[in-house]
């Protein structure tokens, strides 16, 4: 697999003067301000009443109306999006996830007919705006009527499915495949076990990180999505957090303590699973980096 | 090749050894078939069909509409505007962030990482409404900081220059880091041997990241170029939510103004053009960009 570590190991190491050193950390530091603030400032105004939001002076301290601000969401339908948006992520992560590997693994480690073809047909499409698929999927989804439901407009599945084949999870997956050694597979099938054996006990066992990764990635894509969702969930129950919180920007007395309590929900779960799987994060925004 | 010398079991067995990888690619194929390959193709053929007269067959009207249409101009001169000054600027901050990072010497090089990546995984709609309060025209904290310096509160979200610049700071603070990240990498890669060489010759740090640091990192110094230019010219999240696209349409993008003419109009056949438009206008930009590297290198 190509290079997703940053190692701590010293890179150049140019004399540097006590000025210089203490200059460098300063912009560092001013860097670092710059990038935390905001998430500081959402927490503050999530925690003011309404009323307190847009007072002037701004608060730079944290109010009391946490609470207050937290129930008014869940009284507002916040708890059934939390559900909608947690319930997609992870089905979308586990199962794009599974397609991915199964497809990465194809293009790594079998020789076939029309592999570059369709290989590139997938890469193609990573180039293609997703913005174009928006009119044609609406109206599928419009005509659609399987499992019982009258369409799938608002429905789970309509979120769901249009990306799960995500050709950014197929080119990880490939891209990571091909170092796994191809004795290790045959050595399995000379013990005779069928392929679907060699592929879910040998192959994919030695893919835990990039899995991880993948699944991190994938969580997030639909966690934070919003252009999609916002089209394709009409029903309000359905509604997932960014589209709900869109609705609280809608009306016309915002309430912005609620509409920021409800960003700042929306964010912390994604700084918990980051500050825990950091390393994931950081090569799977790698990973998108390295040459085709 | 020698088949006829295989018994029946056999043969069985390869028709199943060569359709192994077939099965494996079934789901990605089916879903790609269905939720991708159709829509983009359906989207081109639904850009060719008059929307007023949905039986005269293959009509270019949605395109000649297009070519006159002074509100799509307008989104393409503002997306175009944005990716001018945005992507230069969080590539070179991104650039300087990773050169000063990598430099052995420092403390704390972890932290700093992660605390510039943060942004990276936050939601582009609550960057938008984070950025809304903060740029508040009259109530918000960046106006009451440059009234505290003796500057004038800026109209930031209501005036068109103000607006197009916050649009400009919102995803600048939102992809810094995630560029910096890839360029450290970029960096850590480069032989060490190379920089010794060149401080023989006398090289100072200025020359050095010019002669050395910059055409090493060339690949991917254009692979984030691509990238952020094909986010920037598909850009919905925060000019719907941070401008609201407004004043009168001055940070309306694209992707915007697609979305108000399918969703909001109903007017299919004329967004579908517009998103063949997209393709387009991204497509040469990326090819311009891949020119220009390769003229780089000759």
């Amino acid at each position: 697999m190509a290079k997703t570590k940053l190692s701590d190991e010293l890179g150049p190491k140019p004399f540097v003067s006590r000025f210089q050193r203490g200059a460098i950390y300063l912009l560092l530091v001013v860097g670092a301000f710059l990038s935390l603030f905001p998430f500081y400032y959402m927490f503050v105004q999530a925690s003011q009443p309404s009323s307190e939001v847009l007072r002037f002076p701004p608060h730079l301290w944290f109010g009391s109306a946490a609470w207050s601000n937290i129930q008014g969401l869940f009284d507002n339908g916040f708890g059934r999006s939390l559900f909608n948006s947690a319930f997609i992520a992870v089905v979308y992560a586990s199962l794009s996830v599974f397609i991915a590997s199964l497809a990465g693994y194809a293009f790594a480690k079998f020789r076939f007919r029309g592999r570059s073809i369709l290989f590139g047909m997938f890469l193609l499409v990573l180039m293609i705006p997703y913005h174009v698929t928006a009119v044609p999927l609406f109206q599928l989804m419009a005509k659609i009527t399987l499992f019982g439901d009258p369409t799938w407009i608002s429905s789970y599945q309509a979120v769901i499915l249009p990306a799960l084949a995500n050709p950014f999870g197929i080119f990880l997956m490939r891209q990571s495949m091909q170092s796994l050694p191809d004795d290790l597979l045959d050595a399995a099938r000379i013990d005779g076990a069928s392929e679907w054996r060699v592929f879910t006990s040998v192959a994919l066992p030695t893919m835990r990180p990039t899995l991880a990764a993948l699944a991190i990635y994938s969580f997030m894509f639909q966690w934070n999505s919003f252009f999609w969702p916002l089209i394709i969930m009409r029903d309000k129950a359905m509604e997932t957090l960014p589209v709900r919180i869109n609705a609280l920007v809608g009306l016309s007395i915002i309430d912005y303590g609620q509409l920021m309590m409800g960003t700042a929900l929306t964010t912390l779960p994604i700084m918990m699973i980051f500050i825990a799987f950091q390393r994931q994060f950081i090569s799977g925004a790698l990973a998108g980096a390295v040459k085709g | 090749m020698g088949s006829q010398l295989l018994t029946p079991a056999e043969r069985r067995h390869q028709w199943r050894r060569r359709l192994t990888p077939y099965m494996f690619l079934l789901p990605a194929l089916l879903i790609f078939g269905i939720f991708m390959l159709y829509p983009i193709i359906a989207s081109l053929q639904l850009s060719f069909e008059s929307q007023l007269n949905p039986d005269s067959g293959f009509s270019i009207d949605n395109y000649r509409r297009l070519f006159g249409d002074t509100v799509f101009r307008k989104a393409l001169i503002n997306t175009v505007f944005l990716l001018v000054f945005q992507v230069p600027l969080q590539l070179g901050l991104a650039m300087v962030l990773a050169v000063l990072l990598n430099s052995a010497v420092l403390k704390f090089r972890t932290a700093f990482r992660l605390i510039y990546f943060l942004p990276a995984i936050t939601a582009l709609f609550a960057v938008a409404l984070i950025f809304r309060l903060l740029l508040n025209d009259e109530k918000g904290l960046i106006n009451y900081v440059l009234n505290g310096l003796g500057i004038q509160s800026i109209p930031w979200l209501t005036n068109a220059w103000p607006a197009k610049f916050s649009l400009v700071m919102a995803i600048t603070w939102r992809w810094t880091g995630y560029n910096m990240v890839i360029y450290l990498a970029s960096l850590q890669s480069i032989p060490t041997e190379l920089y010794e060489a060149a401080e023989l010759d006398g090289a100072g740090a200025w020359a050095k990241f010019w002669a050395i640091t910059v055409p090493m990192m060339r690949p991917t110094i254009l692979l984030t170029t691509v990238l952020s230019t094909i986010g920037t010219l598909q850009i919905f999240d925060e000019p719907y939510l941070l401008t609201r696209s407004g004043p009168s349409n001055e940070t309306l993008s694209m992707a915007t103004l697609l979305y108000r003419t399918a969703f909001q109009n109903a007017e299919f056949n004329y967004a579908s053009a517009i998103a063949y438009a997209m393709v387009l206008i991204i497509a040469v930009f990326s090819l311009l960009q891949f020119r220009i590297a390769q003229r780089g290198e000759d």
